[in-house]
Parts: C-alpha cells; sequence; structure tokens
C-alpha cells in the first residue's frame, strides 16, 4: 500500500459541469466504506483543484504517490472504485485510463507562469498557496523595497496589459504614483466578456491569492488603501472562491489594517457586474462601481489622473495581476526572457471552436499560431481542415490558413487587423461561414453597446442590418462597399473601445474573405452555413425510409410512407435544418 | 487663473487652462457643431459632431470633453471629419421620424438645422426606427421618444440643475431609450427644464401644440410675475396671444424656469381672468345665512372708486376698533418691493404689526 497519497480533483467551472464534484465526492465516501485502515487515510489527502487548462478532457484526476504522479482523464464517479482497489491500494495505476499522448502534447509547448499554481493547489486554501511560496513577493517588497523600486521592476519585466490593449503595466503605476491624493484606488477588473473567453475566470477559480497578492503589490507601489474586484455575477464559483480567499487573506494579515506590520494598510471590496460587456471598459467600469449606468466616458483625464470617485486609480486586468507576485519572487530578468522583443512574458488563451483539445493554454509571447492549433491544440476535430482563427472576440479580427507563422504579440497581431485582445481563440473550420461569424460577434456587440454615443448605438445596426440582409441573400450590389464605409466611419467616431472595435470582425473577414461575401449577394453560402440562404432535397438513394426527418419537421414540410425515400416540399420548408441534423444516413442535401 | 496658449485652425488664441477645446473654438468665434453640448451642464461626449483632430492624437476626439494643454494644435475641419460628421448625422437621421412637416419643433431645431447644412437628403444607413406607445398622462410635458437622439441633455438637467433625476437611460444597444424608473408614467414636477434643452422635437410643452410654430409670432421680454425671483421670461406671442413662454440663457435666471413660469400661462389670455377691480355689493353682515361669501355679488368699479373704497373702510374700522383689529397679508407673487411697501402701509399708515405672508405659511 502507497504512503503518502494526494488525490487532486479538477474542480474549474469545466470541472465541475463535466461532474468533479461527483467524482470527489465518490473517492470521499468509497474511502470511508471501503475500510481503509485508519492510519493510510490520515496519510491520504483529497482535494479540489482549479482549472488545469485541458477542459476537453475533464473530469481529470491526478493521484500522486511517493514516487510517481498518475493524470487519469474523463472520470466518472462509477470509475473510482477501481482506481481506489487497484491504484490506491494495490499500488498499479489504471492504466488505460491515464491521459493519453494528446495530454501531454497539450502541456509541451505551453510555459506557466499565472497558470502555474493553477491545478496544483486547492484555491479554497491559503495554506496551500502560501506552502507554494505564496505572499513571498508581497513578504519581500514589504521587508526591503520602496514603492518606486517596485515600479522599476514592472516597468523592466516589460509586462503589458493583459485586457487587450497592452498598455505597459509599469507605465501605468508610475503615472498614478506621480499623482498626489489623499486616497487612490486599485481596482481588478474582472468583467470578462468576450464570448468563448474564460482566461480570468480560470485564475480567480484556480488561483485567487495571486490575484489578491497582485493587488496588494500594486497598492503598495502606487500607495493606495483600497482595492475593488470588479467581477460579472455570471462567475457564482469565481466570486465565492475570492470572497474565501479575501477573507482568508484578512484574517492571516495580508489584507487589512498594517499588513505585515509594516503599517500599511489596504483592503479590498468586491463589486459584482450585471453583465454589461460595455464595463469592461474601464471609465464605464468606474460608473459602475460608483452605482451609476455603466457607460463609458471621454478620456483624457485618464483613470491614473481621475478615476473612482474622481481619485486617481489604476485599473488592471485579472491577468496582468496574477503575473505581478511571480515577477517579484523570481525577477524581471526571467520574466522577459519569455516572449519578444515588445511583447514580454506568456499569455494565457482560451482556446475554443472547432479544436480537438479545447480548453485553457498558457504560451510565451512569441509561439505562432500554427503551434498552438497543431501542436498544443490537437490539430482541428473531425479531420475537417483550418479555415481560420478568430482572436480577440467580438474585438478581433480573423487570421488565415496562409498566416499560420505569425506570432502572437501585440504588434504582429495588430499587423493583420487583428488583437490579442483579452486572449479568446476561436477556431474555424470548413464548415464555419465567415459572413455569418462576424454577424455572430456584430450582434453580439450591437446589443452590448451602452447606447451613449450615435456611431456605436445606431451605426452597428445598421452595419447589423446589411448583414443580416446578405445572410438571408438578400444582398444588394455595393453592400460590400457600404459595409466598409460604414465600418471605418464607426472605428474612427465611436466614443470607447467597444465601438472603436466593433467593426473589425466584419472589415477582418472582408479584407480576408471577400469572396464570400461576393458570393452570398450572389445568392451562395460556400460553408452552407446560412440556413436562410439554403433549401434541402433528400437524397433518395440514401434514404431509409425511417421517418426521423418527417418527425422532426417543426413545418410539416415532409411526406413519405415508411421504408420509402421522403420528400421535402420546398414550398413549406422553413429551412431549419432539423431534417440535416437528424437524418443518420447523410440522405438530406442542402445546397 | 493660468492661461494657456493653443492654435485653432492656425488662429493663436489664449483660453483659461480649465476651458475645453470647444470652448476655445468658440473664443476664436470658430463654429463647430454640436448636439449633445449645452454650455451649462457637464460634458457628455455621445453625439459626436464636435470631434476635432489634434496634433499628436491618432484619432478624433469630441471637443467637448477634451481640455485645453499648452501649445495644443487643432483643427476643426477637414474632409475626414466633415465626412464623419455627415456619417453620424445620417445615421441620426436613419432612426428619426423625418416629420418635421408637423413637428412642433420644426424651425428651432438643432437636428434640423444640421440637417439642413450639411444637404442631407438620402440617407445610405436607412433601417428598422425605434417605434414605441405614448402614455404621457400628464398635462405639460409631450414627449415623443421617436425623435429623441439621445443627447442625454435632459437627463442631465433633471440631475445637475434640478436636482430631481426623474429620468434616465435605460436599455442597451439600439433600444437605448431614455424614460422614468420602469417605464412607468412621469411623475415629477413638470418643471419643464428638460423641454428647454431638447435639442430635437423630442420634448415639448403639450399646451404648445398647434399654436404656431415661428411665424407670425411676436417674442417679448418681460419678467414672471408668479415670485419675489423675478425669473426673467420671453412671451410667444401671436395674434395677441400667449402660445409658449421660454426664458434665454443670458439672463440672470439662466434660461431655468419652474413648472408656474414655463407652463402657468394660460391664465393671461382667460377668460375668467379679473381686469377691473370688483366691489362686493351684498352686506354679509346683514345675512348669517351667507357666511362663505359663495352667493355675494360683486360690480365692477374703477381703480379710483376701490381705492377709495378700502381707504374709507379701513379709517373706519381703525376709528371703531383701533389698528390692531386690522391685518394685512401680502402674496409671494408680488416683488419684494412691494411687499415691503405693504407692510410700511400697515405699519405706518395703519399702525399695526399684524402683517404677515402667504409664503410663511
Amino acid at each position: 500500500m502507497n504512503k503518502n497519497i494526494t488525490i487532486q480533483v479538477c474542480m474549474g467551472t469545466g470541472g465541475m459541469a463535466a461532474g468533479g464534484f461527483e467524482v470527489l465526492a465518490a473517492f470521499e465516501s468509497l474511502m470511508r466504506e471501503k475500510n481503509i485502515p485508519a492510519e493510510f487515510r490520515k496519510e491520504c489527502s483529497m482535494h479540489k483543484v482549479g482549472c488545469r487548462g485541458l477542459c476537453a478532457k475533464d473530469v481529470l484526476v491526478d493521484v500522486i504517490t511517493d514516487d510517481r504522479r498518475t493524470i487519469y482523464q474523463y472520470i466518472k464517479p462509477e470509475m473510482v472504485e477501481r482506481i481506489i482497489d487497484e491504484h490506491i491500494v494495490g499500488g498499479a495505476p489504471v492504466s488505460e485510463w491515464e491521459v493519453d499522448e494528446d495530454y501531454h502534447k497539450f502541456h509541451e509547448k505551453q510555459v506557466k507562469v499565472v497558470l502555474s499554481d493553477c491545478g496544483n493547489i486547492d484555491p479554497e486554501d491559503i495554506n496551500a498557496y502560501i506552502a507554494s511560496d505564496g505572499y513571498k513577493a508581497a513578504e519581500k517588497i514589504f521587508a526591503s523595497m520602496a514603492p518606486e523600486e517596485v515600479i522599476d521592476i514592472m516597468k523592466k519585466s516589460g509586462l503589458r496589459g493583459r485586457g487587450g490593449a497592452g498598455f505597459p503595466t509599469g507605465v501605468k503605476w508610475e503615472a498614478c504614483r506621480k499623482v498626489e491624493a489623499g486616497q487612490k484606488y486599485v481596482i481588478c477588473n474582472a468583467d470578462e466578456g468576450d464570448p468563448g473567453a474564460f482566461m480570468d475566470r480560470a485564475v480567480i477559480e484556480g488561483n485567487p491569492h495571486a490575484v489578491i497578492e497582485g493587488m496588494l503589490i500594486g497598492a503598495y507601489a502606487i500607495g493606495a488603501s483600497k482595492g475593488y474586484v470588479y467581477i460579472r455575477a455570471e462567475y457564482p464559483l469565481a466570486v465565492e472562491r475570492l470572497k474565501k480567499a479575501i477573507a482568508a487573506a484578512r484574517e492571516c494579515g495580508f489584507l487589512g489594517k498594517n499588513i505585515l506590520g509594516k503599517g500599511f494598510d489596504f483592503d479590498i471590496k468586491i463589486k459584482l457586474g450585471a453583465g454589461a460587456f460595455v464595463c469592461g471598459e474601464e471609465t464605464a467600469l468606474i460608473a459602475s462601481i460608483e452605482g451609476q449606468r455603466g457607460m463609458p466616458r471621454a478620456k483624457p483625464p485618464f483613470p491614473v489622473h481621475r478615476g473612482l470617485w474622481g481619485k486617481p486609480t489604476v485599473i488592471n486586468n485579472v491577468e496582468t495581476l496574477a503575473n505581478i507576485p511571480y515577477i517579484i519572487k523570481k525577477g524581471h530578468e526571467w520574466f522577459s526572457s519569455y516572449g519578444t522583443e515588445k511583447s514580454k512574458g506568456t499569455k494565457v488563451f482560451a482556446l475554443t471552436g472547432k479544436i480537438k483539445n479545447s480548453g485553457l493554454i498558457e504560451v510565451p509571447m512569441g509561439i505562432t499560431l500554427k503551434e498552438i492549433i497543431y501542436d498544443i491544440g490537437g490539430g482541428i476535430e473531425n479531420g475537417k481542415s483550418l479555415k481560420a482563427v478568430q482572436t480577440g472576440g467580438p474585438s478581433g479580427g480573423c487570421i488565415t490558413t496562409d498566416m499560420l507563422d505569425i506570432t502572437m504579440d501585440y504588434e504582429s497581431l495588430a499587423k493583420v487587423g487583428s488583437i490579442v485582445g483579452s486572449g479568446g481563440m476561436i477556431v474555424l473550420d470548413e464548415d464555419d461561414c465567415m459572413v455569418n461569424m462576424a454577424k455572430y460577434f456584430l450582434q453580439f456587440t450591437q446589443s452590448e453597446s451602452c447606447g451613449k454615443c450615435v456611431p456605436c448605438r445606431i451605426g452597428t445596426k445598421r452595419l447589423l442590418e446589411i448583414m443580416n440582409r446578405i445572410t438571408k441573400g438578400a444582398g444588394k450590389q455595393g453592400d460590400i462597399e457600404l459595409l466598409e464605409k460604414l465600418s471605418n466611419d464607426i472605428k474612427a467616431a465611436s466614443l470607447c473601445g467597444l465601438g472603436q472595435t466593433a467593426p473589425n470582425p466584419v472589415l477582418s473577414t472582408i479584407k480576408y474573405f471577400r469572396e464570400e461575401y461576393e458570393a452570398h449577394l450572389q445568392g451562395k453560402c460556400p460553408a452552407k452555413a446560412c440556413r436562410e440562404m439554403l433549401t434541402y432535397h433528400i437524397i433518395e438513394e440514401f434514404c431509409k425510409g425511417c421517418g426521423a426527418c418527417l418527425r422532426a419537421c417543426p413545418a410539416g414540410a415532409i411526406t413519405g410512407e415508411k421504408k420509402k425515400p421522403h420528400k421535402i416540399a420546398p414550398e413549406i420548408c422553413i429551412r431549419c435544418g432539423a431534417c440535416f441534423d437528424v437524418c443518420k444516413f447523410k440522405a438530406v442535401g442542402k445546397e | 487663473m493660468k492661461k494657456l496658449k493653443i492654435t485653432i485652425d492656425g488662429k493663436t488664441i489664449e483660453v483659461p487652462e480649465n476651458a475645453t477645446v470647444l470652448d476655445a473654438a468658440k473664443t476664436a468665434g470658430i463654429a463647430v457643431p454640436t448636439l449633445c453640448h449645452h454650455p451649462k451642464l457637464t460634458p457628455f461626449g455621445g453625439c459626436r459632431l464636435c470631434i476635432v483632430e489634434i496634433k499628436g492624437i491618432p484619432r478624433p476626439v469630441t471637443s467637448c470633453t477634451t481640455p485645453v494643454s499648452d501649445g495644443m494644435e487643432v483643427t476643426t475641419s477637414t474632409e475626414q471629419l466633415e465626412n464623419l460628421r455627415k456619417t453620424v448625422l445620417e445615421l441620426i437621421l436613419s432612426d428619426h421620424p423625418n416629420d418635421c412637416m408637423v413637428c412642433e419643433k420644426a424651425g428651432d431645431c438643432t437636428l434640423q438645422e444640421l440637417a439642413y447644412s450639411y444637404g442631407i437628403r438620402e440617407n445610405r444607413f436607412a433601417g428598422e426606427r425605434r417605434i414605441y406607445e405614448k402614455k404621457d398622462g400628464n398635462p405639460f410635458l409631450e414627449r415623443d421618444m421617436e425623435k429623441c437622439i439621445l443627447c442625454g441633455r435632459c437627463v442631465k438637467i433633471c440631475d445637475e440643475v434640478q436636482g430631481v433625476g426623474a429620468i434616465d437611460f435605460t436599455y442597451r444597444g439600439f433600444k437605448s431609450k431614455i424614460c422614468p424608473p420602469y417605464e412607468k408614467d412621469l411623475d415629477c414636477e413638470f418643471c419643464g427644464q428638460c423641454v428647454a434643452v431638447c435639442p430635437t422635437g423630442a420634448l415639448t410643452g403639450k399646451q404648445w401644440a398647434l399654436k404656431g410654430r415661428q411665424r407670425g409670432v411676436r417674442e417679448v421680454d418681460t419678467v414672471c410675475s408668479y415670485c419675489g425671483t423675478g425669473c426673467n421670461i420671453t412671451l410667444h406671442v401671436k395674434d395677441n396671444t400667449v402660445t409658449r413662454v421660454t426664458s434665454k440663457e443670458d439672463t440672470w435666471n439662466e434660461g431655468w424656469l419652474c413648472i408656474k413660469g414655463r407652463f402657468g400661462y394660460t391664465f393671461i389670455n382667460s377668460p375668467d381672468r379679473l381686469t377691473k377691480p370688483l366691489i362686493r355689493i351684498k352686506d354679509r353682515s346683514s345675512s348669517l345665512n351667507s357666511s362663505n361669501g359663495l352667493d355675494d355679488i360683486f360690480r365692477e368699479a374703477s381703480w379710483e372708486e376701490a381705492f377709495d373704497h378700502i381707504a374709507s373702510r379701513l379709517s373706519d374700522i381703525k376709528t371703531k376698533h383701533g389698528s390692531d383689529a386690522i391685518g394685512g397679508l401680502s402674496s409671494a407673487r408680488c416683488t419684494n418691493e412691494e411687499n415691503y411697501i405693504f407692510q410700511k402701509l400697515m405699519r405706518a399708515g395703519v399702525g399695526t404689526n399684524n402683517v404677515d405672508h402667504c409664503a410663511r405659511l
């Protein structure tokens, strides 16, 4: 029998959705039931850990014995008994459930800084963080560094804002430090709203103390005594873990009055966002904390001069803040050894879409897109071919297959009309229509526009109307040029980042996939994704007459006798595609 | 205050350091189009018409929100800026009823004026328009939110000047709308300050409807008679009838009015209005049944007769019962000077301190 066993169950939102809670409960109850000797149980610890990235393989369970770590994938509660019997008691791992090559390939090219403790420590236990050198950075600066020295390290590290805009963190801190004011604030922007992005959520769920420590260091550097975490109410698990972490940090003296006995006061409040995308924009975020409607205001003045309640305020993104303790602990030279000349360190991306290994990855800046897609991501699902990658979500643009050697950094992505953004990376394959994809993002930005400025409020609506008619096959000659004209005007005239970037998906898809737009104007959707442009028919030679499509059709457009080929009446058909989805014999064709 | 030197369209001028670029343009005599800006309210920056180019800033910025800095070089009009302004105007008009023919505001509408000066006839961006049901139960404010361009002036004046906060922005995106909480019917003090600052026909006075727009309307500046504050008002008179009351921005009351001054003008041309003094002809003391005076009969009199009557009755009472049998109550509708004279009359003339004022009650 093994001694000193640790069982770790992945309990990020992904892990929990896949059944992580039930798996952990199964371990706990079976260990009790199985009459495993008490002295053994004392040696065996079980705990939950935050997201470890490869959500596609959840639930992931680690069994760590004295000499090795065994990682299991796709674990369900009913599989737990065998792991206990054969591995924990018997000492022989259940090899067929261990992770496969994909798992190792997924991690090979990753460099984990922000995520280094995620998935290894219990996010609800401050001692786990402390045992992993947590709060050492805070202790270090409190013991021996002046605020200016901290700022100097940040500047030298080359860390830039991970929320999307990439502003140098040290420069922002320095600007705020220089403003004289009785009260200053540090705000953590955890209002992650891009569709398909979940980096910040995973960091807070997996290692909330790194964010708190980052805020404490920032507060010390600029001279702030109060901090806010502005986090979406749609992230209940992250909120809960953050609350626990703040309470624990307060109890251990890392927050509150006279921190570490050095006479410095700092405390953090949580402010829940009500789900408005625009509140990720810093001036809208400030308005929201102040109890106003979340609407941006024009800059200057910038928040470092006039921020929350009119006081100097530094707003940093979750990932930016989580980098800070590691930079202080390991030095700016270590951090800046990763990345490119202008983009230092690592970046967390949420890899989603038609990719085999979807999940959360952390890679050094400057890695190529090809390495991310094919080495880490394992390529495209179901043997399909890659069409494009959308980075930066609704504010970004697409990267095509002939640009796969592009390096992931702020400058390179900007050059091709996209952005790093907060780190969403959506992989599209041959079945995805680029026009439809751009329309989807535009729908999002239009409904999330705050309504303050005309180009964003009405302009994006008009863009969307044009996109709608194009994807319905009702596009007019000149629509592409009109889209370009209006997009450029919206970008130039909008008040905040939301409007200034909302047309990016349209512009970038027109730039790289103009022929798809033109095909739509000719009445064809090349990817066969725009349902309203398609006609459905039964391919007689494949149809078995099973009646599945007939039952699925909500319009009653399908007729036919059992075991004989069915028919679709085009005048009744509403082009919903239900027959296509339900047919097991590929007997429904679409044109 | 420190002065800063800035250059606008080639003109170098000096402006106070707290000025905005728009203020500076005004000082230089350069017209920059605006819709959401109002000089008495905090800057909003929503309409995007006042965008200018500033050397060193990569994108156009709104002049109404940007503070000046020393040595700043500003260009207020370029092909690209005019192009963007035209797009913005077209977008606004694409979501507007464009019914100037029958709009109360026609001729006095900033949006109409801008559409005219930019020559917008065709609209490249025609599309869906917001359609709302009107549901105002109040007798004062007409709110046609389909004409609202969301400039936010009404929200700001209600909050920043009136301190009421009856309305605010609601919803998001294209559906954004300004309305009272939960879209309830408006229930405020109906001061109409929002009406005064609305640049379009979204907010008008219900009493104004069909009473005439600009043609044949004479403006008469006067002082409001409702209270001692003495706000300067302008009567809009057509065919010898007051059709509207406004107040100019350069008055001491800065153009602000209350509900009475703005909407309480219908008494002027009311047929029920007294135009001559009346003397009660039935002796109230002779009838015990008529204590409320409702059955009393009055007759018209000249001012001379009326004053003689008052003076003789007061003298009688004073002689018979003494000065303190008389009391005087004056009105808040009188000026301070009139109220002063009145108390003087009571104290020095009648000889009593029994004098009071309705505003104290």
